[in-house]
This record gives structure tokens, sequence and C-alpha cells, in this order.
């Protein structure tokens, strides 16, 4: 190709061509730590050794890499059930419902959001230590619980305003009670919303260090593990976690994808 | 079973916003009822009081010897058509159709969604999703739903809202044909003047939450007795007119000089002063103080002094546009006969009409007369 | 309510915007319903978010025991506190405002184009490319940040070719450095900048940035003049979400800078855990706190912008 056919397909293609170099920059740490969980690195992984499968085969081999992931996933499940619980009922009684005290509700609500993580932290941290609470796996669960309601509520909500509500004045016509229509007809529409909701809130909850860090005593959780070894060297084990994390969840939005575009067929 | 469905001094107030105001209305049974009106006029929220999706201020609503007012929407046997059609997404149709069937615990639900499909002629869709149907699609299934239950009453707001013209016209034969075959109650509002008088037995007109008038869509047209509905319902010349007097069975009012004759069963008010109306239809065009082609001029109205200031030929006939010597310009649709006088754009004319063809409104501000 | 004249649907309106009238009419048990659905997650939040704000602040005022024992503190009002910590700790305040600043303005320099390219460029793939821009979020955020500070660490990739193309002079380190300190920022809070600058771009109408092509000329004039002003709720979300987070990161700081690049979290979290100061610690969280949401609101105020959420 000539320089000047190079010059004119670059002009118009830029912006694509700039997004290619945007996704490899997003990526770039992404490959790292996957190129690196194969590497024969032993307890400080910086400096590449060699290619081995031998991290991947036994990712537990390092010491507190387990426990500290196993206890990221309990509190993971447990505070995403809650606040999904919790954050759906706050979504639908905002959405569906008129009560008095709606701004403070929503101030409540939203200010979390727009509080730094460290102060989130250290506040907790301060109830804590005021009223004698000993910080250890509940208080790590108290905590995720209430940073990831706000989060619930607003994904939720979105769900809720895509919902026609003559849908429901459809289903109260055709003799369902209050009741029945949300079983047979909110429910099932709003559902979508109330998983992604869940995984956001899961996602959240396993991906956090410094609400954690403040609050879970001697308790340890993977990104804790993380931060930790960073002094010493962080096993290659973690990149291990780190690479197969990606990948599930990768494997989980094809799945969704796939799954909606089924459901929907063209025609 | 059966029963006709009575509103009384039904309210509605949203607020300090008077939506429906103070109405009684009886639809009798087996009857395809029109509410026709502008957007706003309160027609379907008087509908939804019906279907129980909204609750009366104050009024009763019965039908038959039930009183409805407060039931709930699903304890109502009435069943509705919505505008957007509102088919449950995910769901197939079948189970669209059945679902009222399935609230009620209805014993044989797939004969009974069959035969609503087949009714609305759409049998082959049972498995397919609403989004997958085209509107007019969605819309007969929209209505086999709310048919299969077999309501007292059926409920249609503007269902034909969002379809082209030729599919609205073929849906309105449809729906004219499956009232007539089932044999409910339809209840429909529309604000397509022209929907609401092919279709329906009774027609009510309504503006700004109240009744204006109610009747056979002939009687509305013909003898309109608000000048909304005069303008609502087609076209309608209005002329400001002063009572002069009384010959027998008509009232004799003076129009800017000329005298019009108005049969006084046909004359609404009492006021000296009042609005004569004819529709545009009824005018034959004259030579200025010559009889119109074809009619005499005995028992008619005159008034002269017009010129031409506007021709529109259109195919079926022509308009036009007469302005009179106080300047006001009145509406004449002349028939396209193929014979007959053409009168150019320019010329004086005189309008002529039979004197029965007149009416006699009440003079207010929403005539829209100069 | 104002008899609002012809409406496009013939649906009044309702005093209750939003909120079904099914729900308007209902019988009586259910007017206790929306408190019953609320205070679960109400007391949650109330107990475990609103009640620490108010130990903070009571916190922050605490003097040392007479006892005179390291840790121990004692219930007063001593308002110096905040003066005192303010003034002894305001570099790192400095830093944390400004690398957080520096970090918004590269992110949005960084995403403005992509979410550009997605919104417009992207066709049947649009859906996966913003799920690719939310995908490293999937690993450990941690490991994100250790991974940057190999790959700038001076035997990594980026440090050599640098030097190499003499933008980095020799001798320089990129690792342990206000620089690595502000790429980790950009770098981590990337997505919060991409998806609300993709929304409010995916939201304008092509017709309009045609019209403007047509009016202005040059492509550059059309951005300015068009894309950018109507841009503006998702510039004015992406910068928030970007820059309130990390101010108050310090992860980023402590894993990629040095002594001399340290921010306010990492000042909060020693007082707590290694020199245990209470009042300090909680007095630097309020002014953390309350600078960010006054800056916040000049911000909101300044865009004009109501709908963040």
């Amino acid at each position: 190709m000539s320089l000047h056919a190079l010059r004119r397909w670059l002009g118009a293609n830029a912006l694509r061509v700039y997004a290619v170099i945007a996704f490899a920059y997003i990526f770039l740490p992404v490959a790292y730590v996957t190129v690196f969980s194969f590497n024969d690195g032993g307890k400080s992984n910086i400096v590449w050794r060699g290619f081995t499968l031998d991290n991947w085969s036994d990712p537990c081999g390092a010491p507190e890499v387990c426990t500290a992931l196993g206890n990221s996933l309990k509190i993971g499940i447990i505070s995403t059930v809650l606040a999904t619980v919790l954050g759906t009922m706050i979504a639908f009684a905002l959405t569906r419902h008129r009560f008095r005290g709606r701004t403070v509700t929503n101030l409540l609500i939203f200010l979390p959001m727009a509080t730094p993580e460290v102060v989130l932290a250290a506040a907790l941290l301060t109830l804590f230590l005021n009223l004698g609470v000993p910080r250890g796996f509940w208080t790590i669960v108290i905590a995720h619980v209430m940073f990831s309601i706000s989060f619930v509520v607003v994904a939720v909500k979105a769900r809720i305003a895509t919902l026609d509500p003559r849908l429901e004045q459809a289903a109260m016509d055709l003799y369902a009670t209050e009741v029945e229509t949300f079983r047979r007809v909110t429910l099932p529409l709003v559902a979508p919303g109330i998983v992604g909701a869940a995984l956001l809130a899961f996602s959240l909850s396993f991906d956090d260090f410094i609400i954690t860090n403040f609050n879970s005593g001697a308790v340890n959780t993977f990104p804790k593990f993380v931060y930790v070894s960073a002094a010493r060297g962080i096993p290659a084990q973690a990149y291990v976690i780190g690479a197969a994390m990606f990948f599930i969840a990768m494997i989980i939005v094809a799945v969704g994808e796939v799954l909606r575009a089924r459901r929907v067929p063209r025609g | 079973m059966s029963g006709d469905l009575r509103l009384q001094g039904v309210t509605k107030r949203f607020g300090a916003f008077v939506a429906v105001d103070d109405i009684d209305l009886t639809i009798p049974q087996g009857s395809f009822f029109a509410l026709l009106g502008p957007s706003g006029c309160g027609k379907t929220t008087t509908l939804r009081m019906i279907a129980g999706l909204e609750e009366p201020t104050s009024g009763i609503v019965h039908l038959g010897d039930l009183d409805i007012t407060h039931l709930r929407p699903y304890k109502r046997p009435v069943n509705t058509v919505f505008q957007n059609y509102a088919l449950f997404p995910h769901l197939d149709i079948f189970e669209n159709v059945a679902f009222g069937l399935r609230r009620r615990g209805v014993k044989d639900i797939t004969s009974a969604v069959n035969e609503a499909l087949e009714l609305v002629e759409l049998p082959h869709l049972a498995r397919r999703k609403p989004v997958q149907l085209s509107g007019g699609q969605q819309q007969r299934i929209a209505l086999a739903r709310a048919i299969v239950n077999r309501p007292q009453v059926l409920l249609l707001d503007e269902p034909l809202g969002a379809l082209d013209l030729k599919l609205r016209r073929q849906m309105q034969v449809e729906l004219k044909r499956i009232q007539t075959e089932v044999g409910i109650t339809f209840v429909h509002v529309t604000h397509d003047q022209e929907e609401a008088m092919t279709m329906a037995d009774t027609v009510a007109v309504m503006n700004q939450g109240a009744i204006e008038q109610l009747g056979a869509p002939i009687d509305l047209y013909e003898s309109p007795r608000t000048t909304f509905v005069a303008n609502f319902l087609g076209q309608s010349n209005l002329v400001s007119v002063n009572r002069k007097g009384a010959e027998d069975g008509v009232v004799v009012a003076d129009c800017q000089g000329q005298l019009l004759h108005v049969p006084t069963d046909r004359v609404t008010t009492d006021e000296p002063a009042f609005l004569a109306g004819v529709r545009p239809e009824k005018i034959h065009l004259a030579e200025p103080g010559a009889d119109p082609a074809g009619m005499s001029a005995a028992g008619s109205n005159r008034l002269a002094g017009g010129r031409i200031v506007d021709v529109s030929f259109s195919g079926v006939s022509t308009q036009y546009l007469v302005r009179m010597p106080w300047d006001q310009e009145l509406m004449v649709f002349a028939q396209n006969l193929g014979v007959g006088q053409r009168f150019p754009a320019g010329g004086a004319v005189d309008l002529v009409w039979q004197r029965e063809h007149t009416f006699g409104l009440v003079g207010d501000r929403v005539a829209g007369v100069a | 309510m104002v008899h609002v004249p012809v409406p496009t649907s013939d649906h009044p309106p309702s005093p209750t915007a939003g909120s079904s009238t099914v729900a308007a009419t209902a019988p009586r048990g259910r007017r206790l319903t929306p408190y019953a659905l609320l205070t679960p997650g109400m007391l949650w939040l109330a107990v475990f978010f609103g009640l620490p704000l108010v130990f903070v602040f009571l916190t922050s005022l605490y003097v040392p025991a007479p006892s005179g024992l390291a840790g121990e503190y004692v219930p007063a009002m001593r308002w110096a506190n905040y003066s005192d910590t303010f003034v002894e700790y305001l570099p790192q305040f400095g830093r944390s405002f400004l690398y957080a600043g520096i970090a918004t303005v590269l992110g949005f320099l960084i995403a403005y184009p992509l979410a550009y390219a997605i919104a417009f460029k992207s066709g049947r793939w649009r859906n996966l490319l913003l799920i690719l821009v939310v995908a490293p979020f999937f690993t450990s955020f941690l490991l994100r940040t250790m991974a940057w500070r190999q790959i700038l660490a001076d035997e990594g990739l980026v440090v050599p070719l640098l030097k190499t193309l003499h933008v980095l002079p020799e001798g320089m380190a990129l690792t342990a450095s206000p620089i690595a300190v502000v790429a980790g920022l950009t770098y981590n809070f990337l997505p919060f900048m991409t998806l609300p600058l993709y929304a409010s771009i995916e939201r304008i109408d092509p017709r309009l940035l045609e019209a403007g092509a047509d009016l202005y000329g040059t492509a550059f004039t059309v951005l300015r003049k068009v894309t950018l002003p109507l841009s503006l709720p998702g510039i004015v979300s992406g910068t928030l979400l970007t820059f309130i987070p990390a101010a108050g990161d310090y992860v980023n700081a402590q894993l990629l800078g040095n002594r001399n690049t340290t921010v306010v979290g990492q000042v909060i979290d020693s007082r707590f855990f290694r020199v245990v100061d209470y009042p300090a610690a909680s007095a630097l969280s309020f002014i953390l706190m309350a600078t960010i949401l006054v800056l916040v609101l000049f911000y909101i105020r300044r865009a004009g912008t109501e709908e963040l959420v």
C-alpha cells in the first residue's frame, strides 16, 4: 500500500485504530497476570523463569492463598444474598409506592456511593471500636452488605424503570391479584436486573480491599492476601486465581449473551 | 350474567385537576359504544374507572345489579384491550391468551385459547413471542386475550391508534364483526370521529371531562347540540344570528341583514343571539339571485353576496371556500357528479340549502367563529 | 396540579409521577407495604453507614487519656484536632487531590475517544466492547496494580522502550514514583469514566452530528460545538465517579509510590493500625469527606446537570 493510501486509511479509521490501542492498554495487566501465572517463579513471581503448569495444577500450593480465597468466596456469597434482597426491596419501594421521607431515603442510599472507601472504612471501624465489637468475618460481611446495597438499588431501579406499568395493569385486568401479578409478570421481567445487581454486588465484595482491610481483624481475604504479600513477593498461585477469575467471569458473560440471543430469535 | 353498564355522577379528580366531571352514562348490554373526544378529555380515565384501574373520586359504577365502583380489577367481569397492547413479553402467544383463564382456574384452557385465536384468525402464531409479531397481529392477540375470558364488558383503549390507515380500516370491520358474533358489550375509546361513527351503535362525545352529547352517530352528525360536537364531528359552518321572530315551527333569525329560517326543534337555546349552522355538503352554490342547479328555492335558506376565494378538487368532491360580505369564510363541499356547474375562483355566488339542514347552537368562544 | 393542555396520551397528569396508578387506589393494608420493604435495608444503612459517620465525628474530637497510655482516648470536644491534622497533613491532602485530579483528566482524555468509538463505530460488536471495557475488573484490583508495578519496573516492558526512544532520561525509574501512582489511578478508574461517557454519547442523535458537519465543516469544530456539549451529563457523571474514589484511594499510592508520595488514605490507615491515634484518623476522614462533598457540590452547580444516577 502506498504511503498516501495508508495516510487516507488512517484518517478514516483513526478512531478504530485508537480503540484497538486503548483496548491493548486496558488488557495489558490482565495479559501480564495470565502470562505470569504460568511462570516458574516460586514464591516471588517477579522475574520470568520459565513456563510451567505447576501453579495451575496446584493453586493452593502457597500457604494462605486458599484460605483467603475461601473466605472471599464465602463472604461474597453471603453479602451478595443479603445486599440483593435488601436492595431489591428498597428499589421496589422507591419505584412503586408513595411514602414520606423520600428525600432522606434517597440521601441515605446515594451518599455511600459518593463517599470515598477510606472514609467508609474508617467510619465503620470507629463504630466497632466505640462499641467494642471485635473485627472478623462477620464485620467484613456487614461492611460489604453496607456498600453493596446502594449499587443493587440503582441497578434494580434501572431495570424496574424499563417495565411498562401497563403490563401489571393488564395482569390485574386479567384476574391476577397483586401477589399473582408480582409473581407472574413483575418478577420475571425484573429478574435480569436483579441477577445483574447480584453479580455486581459479588464482584464488589470479592474485589474489595480498603474497607475489608480496616474491618477484618485477623481474617484474610484474597485482596488482603495480595496486598500483604506485595512486600515479600506474591506467589504465582495468586496470579493463577486472578487469571482464573477473569476467565470464569468471561465465560459467565458469554453464556449470558448466548442465552439472551437465543431467547429472542430474530424473525 | 347480563346487565347494562351504568355510571352515575362519576367524577375523578387528580389534585386540583378534574379529569372526569360528574358524568352519567348508561351503556346497553350487547351494544357497541364509543367514547369519542380529543386528547385529555377524560375518555381514557372513564374507561379505566370501568376497568378498575382507577377509582372514582365520587359516583357509582354499576354492571347490571352489581356495584363495581370499588372492586379491584381482578374481581370485575371486565377486560381491557390496551392502547399499546401490553402483551406479556416473557410469555408466548398461547400463554398470553391463556393468562386470564389460568388465573381463574378454568379447566379446559387449550380449546378456549384455540377458539379465541381462530376468532382473530391467528392460530398459527400460538408459540411465537409477542416481539416477533407485527403491530396488527399484536393488536388481534390483545383482543383474543381479552375476549377469551367472555367478559360482560370489553373495553378498548384506542386499540387502532398505532396501525396504518389500511390496517386500521380492516380492523374496524373486524372488530365490528367480532362484536356482532360474540355479543359482548364493547366500549371503544377513540379520538378518531370517523372510526367512532362507522363502528359504534351509540357515541358519547366527551370534552374536558364532561359528555357533550350522546346518541347514534347519525343523530350526532345531523343534529349537533353544541358547537364542540358540530366542529369535532365533520365540519360545520357557523354564523352569528339574531332572533327576529317565529313562524309555524320555524325560528326566523337575521344574519347580517339576510333572513334565515331554522326549525324550532333544531335550535338548542332560547338566547336572542345564537349560532346558526349548516354542514358544507348540504350547501349548493348558485349564481347570484338564481336557483342552484337541480334544487328549488322553496323551503330553503339563502346567504347571498359570497365570493369564491379557493377551489380544491379532491376527486370525490370539490371544496369551495367562499368569503361572505362580512368577511367570514364558509366551506362548501360539492359532490363530483360529473354534471352541473363548476364555479371558478373569484366568482360571485349565493349559498343555498334546505332549511331542515340548519341547526341552532349556543354561541360560545369554543366555536372558533369570527 | 395544573391542567396540562393536550397531552400526547390521554393519561392525565398523576400527582405521583413514576408510580403505578394502581398503587394509588390500593386498599388500606397496602399503605404499610413501602415501609415494610424499606425498613430492613434502610436500617442497615442507617446503622452501618449513618451511625458510623456520627461516631467518626465524635471520635475526631477525643483527646488522649489522662492515663497517658498510648492508644487510649477519652470523649472530649477538642476542635483543634481538625486544624492540627489539617495543617500537619496538608501535603498528603494536596497529593490526594492532585493525583486524583490528574488521573481524572487523563482518564477523560483516554476514555472519551474510546467511548465515542464504541458508540458510533462499533456496529454489532458494541455490547462485546462494552463488556471488554469492564472485563479487566474481573481480575483482582490488587493484582492489576501489582502487574503495573512489574510492567513499569526497570526490567519491565515500558521503561526500556521509553529509554530507547529517549523519552525517558537514563537513570530515571518509573516505579515508586508519582508518575506510576497517577498512571495506576488513571488505569484503575477508567471504566468509571468510560461507561458514563458512553451512555451519554450513545444518546446523541447522529443526525445532529451530520447537521453540525453541514454547518461547521471541520470535525474538530463539530466535536467542540456539538458533541461535547451534548455529552455533558456523561462527562459530569464520569468525572465525579472517577474523582471521588480516586481522591480516597491509597492502594495505588502504596504499591506504586514511595515515601514522598503518601496520600491521606495511607495516613488514615497508619493512624488506625500503626500509630494508634483515633482522633487524628477520624478528623482526617471527616475532612476528606467534607472536602470532597464541597468540591462535588461546586462542580455540580457549575456543570448544571441534575440527574446523575
